[in-house]
């Protein structure tokens, strides 16, 4: 892993260094109280809810104010990242949202709608349903990108990789973290556990793995911004994993190859489709850190504390709503 | 410079005069290459530049005026003693081989690491008088790979070991570099390493491959590609020298481009080929001569790369042309040479003709030491 090195707090003259990015038009925060506090009952009702392409707000060098604006043919921001092919996927996936999984969100005014914030949750499902939908949720319901953290392997895969990049995926490296946070005041999800929490069996759900090595917590503070940690329930259920083929995996060189529950009732059908597991998600309240940006260093032992804190309040969180859900496919 | 009292602010566009006040005598190397011909002809323009050499193994392909060419041969032996004659301040290091397809593996080595060898040696003797070395490196040094950060800045450590020869060879050159400066503080090392390059005249295997019908592609991949106009390597080089920077700098483009967008840009569709064994497969088309994509490229294909430009842009450096300005000058270009043709000058290095107009007395010349018949 690449040490970070000191970067220069970004002075003005950092800003000046990068029109394209700090022209960048920043979407006015609205007051809370402004905010439709929508009741997910609502939702279901697909006729008042626009499925439109929402134009969200973009970041980098892809402003009208860009020099080279009128050359470019595509909306591929420096990540990948495409509103357009965004904007499609959200409409694909609204119904899978709303009807199928019926996400329900808690507490999603913690969440800023301008400036940065680490996201962080818990991962699970042998193909994790949590990471769009949290994707999903918060871009449709506050209208602001998410650049999702995931795991390098997905870049080796044809289509896949090209594909998750353009609907918001980025590699999971520190120096992309940074920059999208720091520089570039973004939304980024990112789920500590990794393959950690989605390779697991369905005999272990909602028992948080290791969350790496806090390095999403020295991303953070190194970054200046604040950690929120988001508790996802249903996701474990949506696809849980039976059995695992470990030499099968590493035959085929991937991080692990499950057999799912869904493989098991629908056949091959069950690589691709879901159960209709009730997903509720809870915001809990956001983490600051109080320590100098742009270190290069950070204590080591705060580090692991910090993580080791979060991991505990999001463990905490999926405790009680599991004391406080009735049904897996109802909620 | 502001805050400098003793030095007077050169005129704009020169790169000024050596820090101690003195006008500069510069040594170029790679005279015959694109980049070197084109510094030089920066160069004899300035009135603070008092004295060019240029260095190659082949004459200049550019009409030089008053740069004294000298043919060595590819590992540069004879430097050093080429140095202590000419009195040389500032070494301009254009001489490295970036684009595989140019020769073999060998001769590569020969010229990049030989020559960076000899070179440094040549220019730390005791008695040197070289105060300024500039050398000419690419972002190929940061490899290419699933692993790799979106951008690269300056300290970033490849992700992974370098696999592919230039990639090495350069990485073996930069480590000369970072020697020489070491033992040599009094001597200021600026290291640039540039992005894909692309402009109007420059061929590279990128140039050829967005030339063909159909650009070639990698199924399912379409990574990230960023891209520097040759006229912003020019300038890069002469700011450097101009502020005197010590350090490693990367030059590219601002923006990274889809590389289906930088087809599209010039009017042009990709065609996906297999993404394994694609070296194997394009081999009958490459023995053809219809293609010639060596494994970095397709490497590059794959994985594409973004370097962090930041660090020459807080030093006041400032871009003509963004990744993308910089495709469309290229296409804009090759529209242009479709239409009218090739606007080569047809010019030929003519040993006689040449020293006449340097040296002969008969020859009346300008301030900047150049024949005032000139048509420039």
């Amino acid at each position: 892993m690449a040490a970070r090195r000191t970067t220069a707090p970004a002075t003005a003259a950092d800003k000046a260094a990068q029109p394209t990015r700090s022209t960048a038009p920043r979407r006015k925060a609205r007051p809370v109280a402004d905010r439709p506090v929508r009741p997910i009952e609502a939702d279901l009702d697909l006729a008042t809810h626009s499925t439109d392409l929402v134009p969200l707000d973009t970041p980098s060098t892809l402003t009208p104010h860009a020099p080279d604006a009128a050359i470019r043919h595509g909306d591929v921001d420096e990540w990948g990242r495409s509103e357009h092919m965004r904007g499609l996927a959200r409409a694909l996936y609204d119904p899978i949202y709303r009807q199928w999984f019926r996400a329900e969100w808690e507490g999603l005014d913690k969440i800023p709608l301008d400036g940065p914030a680490l996201l962080v949750a818990n991962h699970a499902g042998a193909i994790p349903a949590d990471a769009p939908v949290i994707m999903h949720g918060i871009e449709s319901e506050l209208g602001r990108p998410v650049y999702g953290l995931a795991d390098y392997f997905f870049r080796r895969v044809p289509v896949v990789g090209t594909m998750w990049s353009r609907l918001g995926g980025v590699a999971a490296h520190p120096d992309n973290a940074y920059r999208l946070l720091h520089n570039q005041r973004q939304l980024v999800l990112v789920f500590p556990e990794g393959t950690k929490g989605t390779s697991k069996l369905m005999t272990e759900r909602y028992q948080l793995r290791r969350f790496g090595r806090g390095g999403f917590v020295e991303i953070a503070m190194r970054a200046g911004v604040p950690v929120i940690p988001i508790a996802v329930v249903g996701a474990e259920e949506s696809m849980p994993i039976v059995a695992r083929l470990p030499s099968a995996a590493k035959a085929l060189g991937i991080p692990y190859l499950p057999i799912t529950a869904n493989m098991l009732a629908l056949g091959p059908l069950g690589l691709v489709g879901y159960f209709p597991a009730k997903f509720k998600l809870r915001v809990l309240d956001p983490v600051h850190f109080n320590v100098p940006a742009n270190r290069e260093r950070y204590s080591q032992s705060r580090v692991m504390d910090e993580s080791e804190r979060i991991r505990e309040h999001i463990q905490d969180a999926l405790h009680d709503m599991l004391r406080q859900r009735k049904s897996i496919w109802f909620g | 410079m502001p805050g400098e009292p003793t030095m007077t602010s050169p005129p704009a566009g020169s790169i000024g005069r050596s820090l101690d006040g003195r006008p500069r005598r510069v040594l170029v190397t790679g005279l015959g290459s694109f980049w070197g011909g084109r510094v030089a002809q920066a160069l004899e323009a300035d009135p603070e530049v008092e004295v060019i050499v240029g260095l190659d193994t082949e004459e200049p392909r550019v009409e030089l005026e008053r740069t004294e060419y000298v043919r060595v041969d590819a590992n540069y032996s004879i430097l050093a003693k080429i140095v202590r004659a000419t009195q040389v301040d500032t070494i301009v290091h254009t001489f490295l081989v970036v684009d595989p397809t140019q020769m073999s593996r060998r001769a590569m080595h020969e010229i990049n690491v030989i020559g960076t060898m000899n070179l440094f040696a040549a220019a730390s003797t005791p008695d040197s008088t070289v105060r300024n070395v500039i050398v000419k490196s690419a972002t190929a040094v940061y490899g290419a790979g699933p692993e790799d950060p979106t951008w690269f800045d300056e300290d970033t450590p490849p992700s992974q070991p370098l696999k592919f020869p230039v990639e090495q060879s350069l990485a073996q050159v930069e480590g000369y570099v970072h020697d020489f400066a070491e033992d040599n503080p009094h001597v200021t090392v600026a290291l640039l390493r540039f992005s894909n390059v692309i402009g109007s005249e420059i061929v590279t295997p990128l140039t050829r491959a967005l030339n063909m019908p159909l650009v070639p592609s990698l199924f399912g991949f379409d990574p990230r590609f960023q891209f520097v106009h040759e006229d912003d390597v020019i300038r890069s080089i002469l700011f450097v020298l101009r502020h005197h920077l010590p350090g490693v700098y990367n030059v590219a483009g601002a923006g990274l481009l889809p590389w289906t967008e930088v087809a599209s840009i010039c009017g042009k569709r990709t065609f996906p080929l297999l993404p394994y064994l694609t070296s194997e497969l394009l081999w009958g088309a490459k023995r053809a001569g219809m293609v010639d994509l060596p494994p970095e490229y397709l490497n590059l294909l794959r994985h594409g790369r973004g370097v962090d430009n930041r660090k020459l842009t807080r030093a006041g450096f400032e871009y003509e042309y963004t990744s993308a300005q910089a495709v469309e000058a290229f296409i804009e270009a090759v529209r242009l040479r479709r239409t009218v043709g090739d606007a080569e000058s047809g010019y030929r290095y003519e040993r006689d003709v040449e020293q006449f107009f340097r040296h002969s007395p008969a020859v009346v010349r300008d301030r900047t030491g150049s024949p005032v018949s000139g048509g420039r």
